[in-house]
């Protein structure tokens, strides 16, 4: 039987060796190109512009479209042809579309090691350097928010180095509250850690579930956990951990964490079957009043603004001591990059230069989104206003930790099982911090 | 018919026609350009992505920068990695729910069909196919709800539990050692139809005389089962364990859909692996290592059934 099938077979391995070549390596070799750097969109010419995000959602979706009709009407020689796709959809077919021969001008490339590491070290991005020194977007932004945008050693390490992409929108991880609830159990919303700890025993023992908690993805007991991380090791222990910098996940605040999570756990703090509700499913069920806190981003926010109005209430997590400042995990939105093989980087550039002007801030404010940089336009209703002072709290006190999955690309996985198995009691704090550990001492190895 | 006679010739041999004097019904090369557009649609989709596979397997390579040769240490990992050699684990598990369970019941169905006459027995055969004809994702959707924490299989236990029995119902997904088993009835559900649909068609070649045969030697239904229609069914057990079997090794949506692998790593299979590793870790050459290995266990385990059920070394027609 070996015959002919054998033969064609053969001859395909021997194709295969003769090509010899490692995979990746017919790549043409890219790089930053070093040409002069033009902020003159008009002298162009007929331009289309193909750019690759995932705005999908109501909010977003509307943002990205006025802000690229403000564009096209800007510029009449520019088309823009867009392409959306889910967040995870994105994740997947931006790898193969990078490296194809003929990828999109601008594409929304998660921070991070999995993402946009992993495309500047294939030289897949190009670095705005030139750009930001054209348009001054570092007089624009703070520094935290480019240094998220930002790789160094060529896609080495994450947190600083080049500039490789501009964000629109500020995200925040923080503390949902049912307002009706609170009233009802005589609490107001926690000034300390421990006053939060105390109401969630109090929600508890008044028949109500403490925290809204879904999590068959694992990621959102990775930003539970972090949101406790934050309070125990503090914003600089956390952000040297994630970027690679110094520490260890067994570090005794990082695994004191891991236990409060599993404490919740036990004392009924979490949904009973927490592992089974799916992450989109937790603020549906808090808007119907399952939940007295939640704790979540505020890309939530909308929705449930829509669903409860103003019951529902928001909050940076409370600080251990009363007064500090205030901290929690969080950063920015996907960021707008240019592709190394776009034939319009500078039209490109001026596109992301106009996603991330003031002007643009306001469209944020106007649909209902968190803009990076505060805004003119004030936001309407009680939830965004909350959120809007979150965030401009925490900017003026330098208070965002990086999300704990930039740490390494499997990260979402190898913790975020671990604190599964936590949260059913399956393990304990120290095993799913070591790991962690395992994971994160591999991957510093490999890099 | 008879055919008509060649004035003045005889009949040629075709044997000599097709030159080289070889024996007829040996193979000939004109054979080749018969089946060459099969074959170069084949090679094209089918072994060329296989040997780029296990070339890429062989490789450290993250899909975007240039890899760097591991010989056969993405191997070494696949079968020493704790989590990884658990997803093969899990995924022979789903075997026996994919294959081994659906097998059995439909053979009880089978039994109690060709016994006595089922009215409607078409509406049946619809019904229990039904499964076969739906989308993966559209079945792990429904069953994921199915399944949920107010579905409607916690809501019949709670219901139970009102009536005094102890409170089963849990989010069985979410489960660390509910969430495989509740995959695989899934698969249960999905592939007892086939396996019944192919029985069917099988049973009703069998001689009836067989069975009146075993009902004079006084064969019970067990007997006259063991006897009768499981030796009749060998070929139709053998085609339906072998496509049960691919299907719960390579079992991928399912669990995409319903777990993510999760909780924990508790529903983790290789096919999943394959996906994850190359999609979302960057670790390409590791996966094609993976999806090597999955390949030939399966060829592995379908080449096992197929000794199984054609017969130890008995001749068939």
């Amino acid at each position: 039987m070996l015959g002919p099938f054998g033969r064609v077979l053969g001859a395909a391995v021997a194709v295969a060796l003769a090509a010899g070549c490692a995979p990746g390596s017919d790549d043409e070799p890219a790089g930053g190109k070093a040409g002069a750097v033009s902020t003159d969109v008009a002298k162009a010419g007929k331009v289309t512009l193909t750019v690759w995000d995932q705005e999908v959602q109501g909010g977003q979706r509307e943002q990205i479209e006025k802000l690229n009709a403000g564009f096209q009407a800007k510029y009449p020689n520019v088309r823009i042809e867009r392409v959306s796709r889910s967040f995870t959809d994105l994740q997947k077919t931006l790898r193969l579309a990078l490296s194809g021969s003929d990828p999109p001008d601008v594409v929304q490339a998660n921070q991070g090691y999995a993402a946009m590491g992993q495309f500047v070290k294939a030289g897949m991005l190009l670095k705005l350097d030139g750009y930001d020194r054209a348009y001054r977007w570092s007089a624009r932004y703070p520094k935290g928010l480019l240094a998220l945008n930002s790789v160094g050693g060529g896609g080495r390490t994450i947190g600083g180095g080049d500039l490789y992409g501009m964000s629109l929108n500020g995200e925040i991880i923080g503390l949902y509250y049912n307002r009706d609830k609170l009233a009802r159990l005589g609490l107001r919303p926690p000034r300390t850690w421990a006053e939060f700890e105390n109401a969630l025993g109090t929600a508890k023992s008044r028949g109500e579930l403490p925290i809204a908690f879904g999590n068959q993805e694992k990621l959102p007991a990775i930003q539970v956990y972090g949101v406790i991380q934050d309070r125990l090791a503090g914003k600089d222990a956390v952000r040297s951990l994630v970027f690679g910098r110094g520490g260890s996940w067994t570090d005794a605040p990082n695994v004191q964490a891991a236990q409060r999570l599993a404490d919740w756990a036990r004392r009924g703090y979490l949904n009973a079957d927490a592992n089974a509700v799916k992450w989109d499913d937790t603020p549906v069920d808090f808007a119907k009043g399952r939940g007295v806190f939640m704790i979540g981003g505020n890309w939530w926010a909308a929705d449930l603004k829509a669903k409860m109005g103003d019951r529902a209430g928001f909050m940076v997590p409370p600080p251990v001591r009363e007064g500090a400042p205030p901290v929690t995990m969080g950063g920015e939105s996907l960021p707008f990059s240019i592709t190394s093989k776009s034939r319009h980087p500078d039209v490109a550039a001026a596109y992301i230069d106009y996603l991330t002007s003031p002007d643009a801030m306001n469209v944020a404010v106007a649909t209902g989104n968190l803009p990076a940089l505060k805004a003119s336009a004030r936001p309407e209703g009680a939830l965004p206003k909350d959120i809007a002072a979150a965030w401009e709290a925490l900017s003026a006190a330098d208070g965002i930790t990086p999300y704990l999955d930039y740490a390494t690309p499997g990260l979402a996985d190898t913790f975020g099982g671990p604190l599964q198995a936590l949260i059913a009691g399956k393990t304990t704090a120290p095993k799913a911090a070591a790991a962690a550990q395992r994971d994160y001492e591999e991957f510093l190895k490999k890099k | 018919m008879r055919a008509l006679p060649t004035r003045g010739r005889p009949p040629r041999d075709r044997s000599a026609r097709g030159g080289g004097g070889r024996p007829p019904g040996a193979p000939r090369n004109v054979g080749w350009l018969y089946v060459a557009p099969a074959l170069a649609v084949y090679a094209v989709f089918l072994l060329w992505p296989l040997v780029r596979g296990f070339w890429f397997s062989l490789y450290d390579w993250d899909g975007l920068s240039e890899g760097t040769w591991a010989g056969l240490s993405n191997y070494a990992k696949t079968l020493s990695d704790p989590s990884l050699r658990a997803s093969f684990g899990h995924a022979l598990v789903l075997v026996v729910f994919y294959a081994v369970i659906p097998c059995l019941i439909a053979f009880v169905l089978v039994a109690v069909v060709s016994r006595t006459r089922v009215r409607g027995l078409a509406l049946f055969r619809t019904v229990l196919f039904l499964p076969q004809v739906v989308a993966m994702v559209a079945v792990a959707v429904a069953w994921q709800w199915v399944y949920s924490a107010d579905g409607p299989v916690n809501g019949v236990l709670r219901a139970l539990h009102r009536l005094g029995l102890p409170d089963w119902s849990r989010g069985w997904l979410g489960d660390f050692s509910f969430a495989l088993p509740a995959v695989g009835l899934v698969g249960t559900w999905v592939e007892t139809g086939l396996a019944m649909t192919l029985f069917l068609a099988g049973v009703q070649k069998i001689p009836r005389e067989l069975y009146e045969a075993a009902r004079i030697d006084g064969a019970g239904p067990f007997r006259e089962f063991l006897a009768v229609t499981l030796p009749g069914l060998r070929r139709e057990l053998a085609v339906a364990l072998t496509l049960t079997a691919v299907a719960a090794l390579r079992n991928f949506d399912l669990v995409y859909v319903t777990t993510k692998g999760g909780p924990g790593e508790a529903t983790k299979v290789p096919a999943y692996e394959v996906y994850n590793r190359a999609f979302n870790t960057g670790e390409v050459g590791l996966a094609c290592a993976i999806g090597v290995t999955l390949a030939v266990l399966v060829f592995a385990v379908t080449a096992g059934v197929g000794r199984l059920a054609e017969g130890r070394g008995e001749a068939r027609p």
